[in-house]
């Protein structure tokens, strides 16, 4: 029976992502988890890939997950999870399995956009009945805030730092979002957890939707976002509001808007309170300011159109 | 009833793994695998196996893919050959470390570069400290042999380690021999049902796979899975009386000609076995008497007993289809390892043969043998390590 | 404690126990404590549902105590608490005070 999404109804769960992580004080990744955890009313099994969710939920004998969790390398969590789904609807056709089980993988930026890629493709191609989960904290957090394709323009990371020459990183973003939803795959989403209503119901939506699916999250970092511990969720609410990270999901093909903010805030208020963009806000790299927020109006209106095409 | 085919050896192994017919088989191209894989393909399309292939986008995942449908809880298959099996590296120590028994027909090829498609051991040899159990195949008929005992070793309660079946790229995989073959229910019977070790899928005990280690237990861990390896060989020797009780083939850690009485002898893996064979023959006509050694299984290796074999004679030349460079070759290095704690032991010379699928003939092996000869009446050893038969 | 010997150890290191992180408490990780003022309380579950570290107690779908043993002390609970009439029902203080 599904629980209703109401914090009330859902406090009555049980936490299968526990505490006793190891994650830093404020992240946003155990924030996300916890809410695809709760919004699932199926028995689920997850796999992770390398980074900082993985080595900080399952580390030196103790695990932070209630459910069954594999972790194997870092850019092959579709990949591993794809073999375990693989193997579950084989015992089932061979009538040793008789439970219905839902399948998680959960990916950093760096896991999913980068050096998993590959791996992501094939097994969304493939068809496997299964979630992808990119939770996307903008780097390479668990080696030192490393910039990878995710990482947004302008961000100071540790090799792309700000310096006199180069303010940082030059290159836009990835947008990876929309490159699963060209896999033509039946459902793509992103998703915030500071609209921690609307994430779940797209969670929702995902486990009753049968194939491939992936969402992205944003995840916020103090640690490589330079921000304070206790900003996951009003930065991430920030970033939505701002339509840097818009809310929305493409449902066999069509585009839905999920949250349009009441009044779009200028994409500064994101900026600003992440010590990562600091040096943005000298005069000589105004023009960094500027093309950020082109490109976060041009992505927006994109999407309004994508929309309106339905 | 056994079945009499003449089949390439990548067929052979095919049958095999058809007869066997596991829950989850990991799929992708490379040269000369390929067809074996395809074969199998064909067994799922037709509805002779009812096995789920993963039919994956690069041999990385489908040993990722592989070890997750292990861990989730059965029987789980793959092959590959070559840069296939380079680039699944990382995830051969990972399938070892979770201790989870995947059964992989290695067709063993060159590396590149340069880019070559041929038979050689470069890249089997390349993996041969990954905790994989190594099982090595001089013909088809081995291979089949090896590949059938091979779920009963890796899956054996005690093991639970992943095992390769080497077996020689075009020379075996794509030659026609003639080949036994058992009954499907035979084989059905001999490796039995899958029996499950601590399964992923099951949810009233949920676990979790891979944690990071810290120093304080990582090396407990590895002491941990040296201690399981220690187990193989009592467990192969096994399996292997029981495949002899079904099949009247019998098969040891390594497989013994002429060798007892032996002055020189050579130590060969695979196919090249075969040609030496009768290029022994030919010199114990002229009353040399020389004798061989092939290893079967290479990991573990089976040192002491390797060493009690060659320990009476004069001079031995291991023979290496792959090069460590800067090193001696793999085999070699093994054999000097073995026999260093002997009491007596041979002169040891190492040559480097037939790489990128260069053909062993019989005046290769005569060169060696007639070399050996001189080394065992006292001529001074030039060069530890040569190439056989290189061009200058 | 004595530590453990090869012997002692999963076969694959394998975690047989889902969830036995929370054996592993990370209070002490804590700069800032988090004061609850029940009074300002009006049960969102808000503090619950934005904790990165499962500390904020729910019983029968009402807030209780922070749970002291794992709460790290980040703060989002307090900023995300709505409160009373601009009153806020969670208090960062610093730790020692
Ligand atoms: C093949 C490989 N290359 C590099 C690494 C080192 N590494 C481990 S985690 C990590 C970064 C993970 O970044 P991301 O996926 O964004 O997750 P995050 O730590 O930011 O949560 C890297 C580079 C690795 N484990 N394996
Ligand atoms: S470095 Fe960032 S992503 Fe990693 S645990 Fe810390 S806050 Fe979370
Ligand atoms: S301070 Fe942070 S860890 Fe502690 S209860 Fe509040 S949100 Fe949770
Ligand atoms: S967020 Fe504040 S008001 Fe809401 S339940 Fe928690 S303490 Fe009470
Ligand atoms: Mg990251």
């Amino acid at each position: 029976m599904a629980t209703g999404l109401k914090l009330k109804e859902l406090s009555k769960k049980e936490d299968l992502f526990t505490h006793g992580h190891r994650m830093c004080s404020g992240c946003g990744a155990p924030i996300v988890v916890k809410m695809i955890l709760l919004a699932t009313d199926y028995p689920v099994v997850a796999s992770n890939a390398t980074g900082c969710l993985e080595v900080s939920s399952c580390i030196a004998e103790y695990t932070a997950w209630k459910i069954p969790w594999i972790h194997t390398a870092f850019e092959n969590a579709a990949a591993t999870i794809s073999g375990v789904e693989t193997m579950y609807r084989s015992l089932k056709k061979r009538g040793k399995m008789d439970k219905d089980i839902k399948f998680i993988s959960f990916g950093g930026d760096g896991g999913t956009y980068d050096i998993g890629l590959q791996s992501l493709s094939g097994a969304m191609e493939r068809g496997h009945d299964m979630i992808y989960v990119c939770y996307d904290n903008g780097a390479y957090m668990n080696t030192g805030i490393q910039r990878s394709s995710a990482t947004p323009l302008g961000a100071d990371t540790t090799t792309c730092p700000a310096g006199i020459a180069i303010p940082g990183k030059i290159r836009p973003r990835k947008n990876l979002t929309k490159i699963m939803a060209a896999h033509n795959i039946p459902y793509v989403a992103q998703a915030s957890p500071s609209n921690w209503m609307d994430l779940m119901k797209k969670v929702r939506k995902a486990h009753e939707i049968t194939g491939p699916k992936f969402i992205n999250i944003l995840s916020p970092c103090n640690r490589g976002w330079r921000s304070k511990t206790n900003d996951a969720i009003s930065l991430s609410k920030i970033g939505v509001n701002t339509c840097y990270w818009p809310l929305y999901e493409i449902e066999n093909g069509v585009t839905k808007i999920t949250f349009k903010p009441k009044e779009k805030k200028p994409v500064v208020d994101f900026l600003k309170p992440q010590g990562r963009f600091k040096h943005l806000f000298a005069p000589e790299n105004e023009w960094l300011l500027t093309k950020m927020q082109e490109e976060v109006d041009t992505e927006w209106e994109k999407l309004l159109k994508e929309e309106q095409c339905v | 009833m056994t079945q009499v085919v003449a089949v390439t050896g990548n067929e052979a192994v095919a049958n095999a793994l058809r007869q066997i017919n596991p829950d989850v088989c990991g799929i992708y191209p490379i040269t000369p695998q390929t067809d074996m894989m395809q074969r199998f393909a064909s067994y799922v399309s037709d509805g002779k196996v009812d096995t789920e292939a993963i039919l994956v986008e690069s041999e990385h995942s489908s040993m990722s893919a592989c070890i997750g449908a292990a861990a989730a809880g059965g029987r789980v298959v793959t092959a590959t050959s070559s840069q296939g099996l380079a680039l699944m590296w990382e995830m051969l120590h990972i399938a070892s470390g979770d201790r989870l028994p995947i059964i992989m027909p290695v067709v063993n090829r060159a590396l590149s570069a340069p880019l070559n498609i041929h038979g050689d051991h470069s890249d089997a040899m390349g993996a041969r400290d990954t905790g994989w159990i190594q099982l090595w195949s001089e013909n088809g008929q081995e291979a089949y042999d090896n590949t059938i005992q091979a779920f009963r070793i890796g899956e054996h309660m005690d093991i639970r380690l992943p095992v390769m079946i080497c077996l020689d790229g075009f020379i075996i995989s794509h030659s026609i021999e003639r080949i036994e073959y058992l009954e499907d229910a035979e084989v059905q019977n001999f490796v039995g049902p899958y029996k499950n070790f601590l399964p992923l899928l099951d949810l009233d005990k949920p676990k979790s796979y891979g944690p990071l280690i810290l120093p304080d237990l990582y090396h407990e861990y590895k002491k941990a899975q040296h201690e399981v390896m220690a187990k193989v060989t009592d467990v192969v020797l096994d399996v292997a009386k029981d495949f002899e009780k079904m099949s009247g083939r019998s098969y040891g850690l390594f497989e013994t000609y002429k060798l007892d009485d032996a002055d020189i002898a050579i130590v060969i893996l695979n196919s090249a076995a075969g040609t030496t064979k009768d290029v022994i023959d030919e010199f114990r006509a002229k009353g040399v008497k020389a004798g061989l050694l092939k290893p079967r299984l290479f990991r573990p290796f089976p040192y002491r007993k390797i060493a009690d074999a060659l320990q009476h004679t004069k001079a031995v030349c291991v023979m290496d289809r792959a090069d460590s460079f800067g090193g001696y070759g793999p085999l070699f290095m093994e054999i000097v390892s073995a026999l260093y704690h002997a009491k007596d032991k041979p002169l040891l010379m190492n040559k480097i043969y037939g790489l990128g699928g260069r053909d062993y003939l019989p005046e290769h092996a005569e060169t060696v043998f007639s070399e050996l000869i001189e080394l065992a009446n006292g001529s001074p050893l030039k060069n530890v390590k040569e190439y056989l038969g290189a061009r200058e | 404690m004595k530590q453990k010997g090869w012997k002692d150890l999963a076969p694959g290191s394998v975690i047989l126990e889902g969830g036995n992180a929370v054996n592993f408490k990370t209070g002490s990780w804590r700069a800032f404590r988090p004061v609850w003022i029940e009074e300002n309380c009006i049960q969102c579950l808000f503090c619950w549902i934005y904790c990165p570290d499962m500390a904020v107690k729910v019983k029968d779908s009402k807030r209780n105590e922070f749970d002291y043993d794992f709460c790290k002390g980040c703060g989002i609970c307090a900023l995300e608490c709505p409160g009373k009439k601009g009153k806020k029902a969670i208090e960062m203080i610093e730790e020692g005070k």
